[in-house]
């Protein structure tokens, strides 16, 4: 029965894998088609900034052919690297960056491994509300917290805003949510025998977060630290509300608020500040790309 | 004999109750640390994110100067004003519009990612998620640039097609069309990649039985792609509504809610009432109408999370 079985398949599977591979090298063909047309699409924005930070004023307002340099020039970039507002703004980002990133891992990292592996009164709630407080976007509570920071400043005396460092209050709530909630699902996925073996042997609960759990959940905590990372140098609302002396802005909306004066716009210059402010985030991407995405598919996959 | 029943029982009870009190020291303290340790969380969820958002919905009761109780006073305010049933009209466009459109162009560039060779395929992943990387404020100054009135390189490329020039930003129906289409930009990659990642986790078996049973191309995409798909879809579908829903950057650099309030969806205009006309509380009332909806996506995605727990 078994040979009858083959015999039949045998001819029926042969006719059909000459048509199957010929309809897989003509879909293959229609993918790598639609796949430029999408990567052209995806990628016009940054090559057409990085075309026309290397232009000079009287190019960008010249009718020639904007998608072609033909007198490249890097004052652009010497006016910007050499500008003190501009460098001051470069300045804040990175050590707000840098201040929130550590904030966020000294925060998240602990309450991560208590909520994934010591059990204790509410910590169900708990983790389901850490992953709905990621849920809740920033458009929402930057009115109430810009008014409670103002009370803040009449009721103390400490004035927070307009000082680049109220930053550093304001984003933990935006990147510890998420940090949180995916150090939970990589802590959840190391085997209990590890921990239990650590206790045993009689190690303290910190030693089996600092010996065990974060250098076997090393690759979620580099890409909870890419998130931190990239969240806290992209925020725009938060530093448009809280800050506004010149020397107090971080990059993104010191770029929009110097550079754009009126309506005067000198487009080579925005570029090139546009350029230099994704810059970090891409150069990471471009070194850790798989943790990138690690983060961010573990969010929804996870937990 | 319930006498003699009840001694050795009352020493078992003594002794179980012991030895449960040793046993719940050490859980006190073990939770006693772990509740230590997850203390700065719970004190910045509290203090940063929960009292604020109670405090916006006290703030929305008071009038302008925030000195007097006006109850509903701004919400009644709100609904008489036109701008306002534009901005809630708009809102929903903009937010479905462009979820929708994210997550098929998303799932049409998955899938043609997933079609390709996989040696090839991190180096196409790598290039379509550029436009997720980049801040999203840094990437619609660029956007803002080929859309310029009298430098547009959209334009200059179109008019060799005999297009006209399209005022990009200048026109109500263009400027929300260019809004959309940022916001589309931005997000699809996000869709791609979680989309790719669930079609990575389909069985191929699944594939060759349908194969087999004689299933077109269309057939496998429905009966098994899609079903197998499902929770991702929804998930990345929900989380991106909340997130397009309650987006800022984009329109506030591409066209300010411009021209005439044609582009203003809720929080646009919640930072141009609040804090640039200072007046907070209606600023508040405004940010405060995208709670119904984010707490109803809110709700699906923690059923469907809960729900993704399980079948694990």
């Amino acid at each position: 029965m078994t040979t009858i079985t083959i015999d039949k398949a045998g001819p029926t599977r042969k006719t059909k894998y000459g048509s199957m591979s010929r309809d897989r090298a003509w879909a293959l063909r229609w993918s790598y088609f639609f796949l430029v047309i999408f990567a052209i699409f995806f990628l016009t924005p940054p090559i057409y900034m990085l075309i026309t930070s290397l232009k000079t004023s009287a190019e960008i307002s010249a009718a020639t052919n904007p998608w072609w340099v033909f007198h490249p020039t890097l004052d652009n970039y010497i006016a910007l690297l050499t500008s003190n507002q501009f460098l001051r703004f470069f300045w804040n980002s990175a050590i707000v960056s840098i201040f929130v990133v550590s904030i966020t891992m000294l925060i998240s990292v602990p309450a991560a491994f208590a909520l994934s592996r010591m059990r204790f009164w509410g910590s169900t709630v708990l983790g389901t509300g850490v992953f709905l407080t990621y849920l809740i976007p920033e458009t929402l509570l930057f009115i109430p917290l810009f008014k409670m920071f103002v009370v803040i400043g009449d009721w103390t005396g400490i004035q927070l805003i307009n000082r680049w460092y109220v930053l550093l209050f304001i984003y933990p709530t935006l990147t510890v949510p998420f940090c949180t909630w995916i150090m939970i699902g990589y802590f959840a996925s190391i085997p209990k025998e590890l921990d239990e073996a650590a206790i045993i042997d009689g190690a303290s609960w910190f030693q089996t977060l600092t010996r065990i759990f974060i250098p076997v959940a090393l690759p979620g905590l580099i890409a909870a630290t890419i998130f931190a990372f990239t969240v806290s140098w992209a925020q725009f609302l938060y530093p448009l509300v809280f800050t506004t002396s010149t020397d107090q802005l971080v990059m993104p909306v010191g770029i929009i608020t110097t550079l754009i004066k009126g309506d005067v716009f000198n487009w080579g210059q925005i570029m090139t500040g546009a350029l230099l402010g994704a810059a970090p985030p891409l150069i990471i991407y471009a070194f850790l790309m798989d943790y990138y995405i690690a983060g961010l598919t573990a969010g929804a996959t996870k937990g | 004999m319930a006498d003699v029943a009840l001694q050795p029982s009352s020493t078992a009870a003594a002794r179980t109750a012991q030895k449960r009190s040793g046993l719940r020291n050490v859980l006190g303290r073990k939770s006693t640390i772990a509740f230590l340790m997850a203390l700065p969380l719970i004190l910045l969820i509290a203090t940063l994110v929960i009292y604020p958002a109670f405090y916006a919905v006290h703030l929305a009761t008071l009038n302008k100067s925030m000195a007097r109780f006006v109850g509903t006073g701004n919400f009644e305010f709100l609904f008489k004003r036109e701008t306002f049933w534009l901005v809630v009209k708009q809102s929903c466009i903009f937010a479905i519009t462009a979820v929708i459109f994210k997550a098929v162009i998303g799932f049409i560039v998955a899938h043609f990612v997933h079609n390709i060779p996989a040696k090839g395929q991190r180096k196409w992943r790598g290039m379509l998620l550029v436009p997720w990387v980049i801040p999203p404020a840094m990437s619609t100054l660029a956007w803002l640039w080929l859309f310029d009135p009298s430098y547009s390189a959209f334009n200059y490329t179109l008019s060799f097609f005999g297009i006209g020039p399209i005022p990009w930003t200048g026109d109500p129906y263009w400027a929300r069309f260019s809004v959309i289409l940022v916001n589309i930009w931005v997000g699809a990659p996000f869709f791609m990649i979680m989309y790719l990642a669930a079609l990575k986790s389909v069985p191929d078996q699944l594939y060759e039985a349908a194969a087999i049973d004689g299933a077109n191309w269309w057939q496998r995409i429905w009966y098994v792609t899609l079903p197998m798909m499902r929770n991702i879809i929804a998930i990345t579908t929900l989380f991106s509504l909340i997130v397009t829903f309650a987006n800022f950057d984009i329109v506030r650099i591409l066209t300010a809610g411009g021209p005439l309030d044609h582009t203003h969806i809720f929080a646009t205009w919640a930072f141009r009432v609040g804090i640039e006309g200072s007046d907070i509380p209606l600023g508040a009332s405004v940010s405060l109408f995208m709670v119904p909806i984010l707490a109803v996506a809110a709700i699906f995605i923690l059923r469907d999370i809960s729900k993704r727990g399980n079948e694990a």
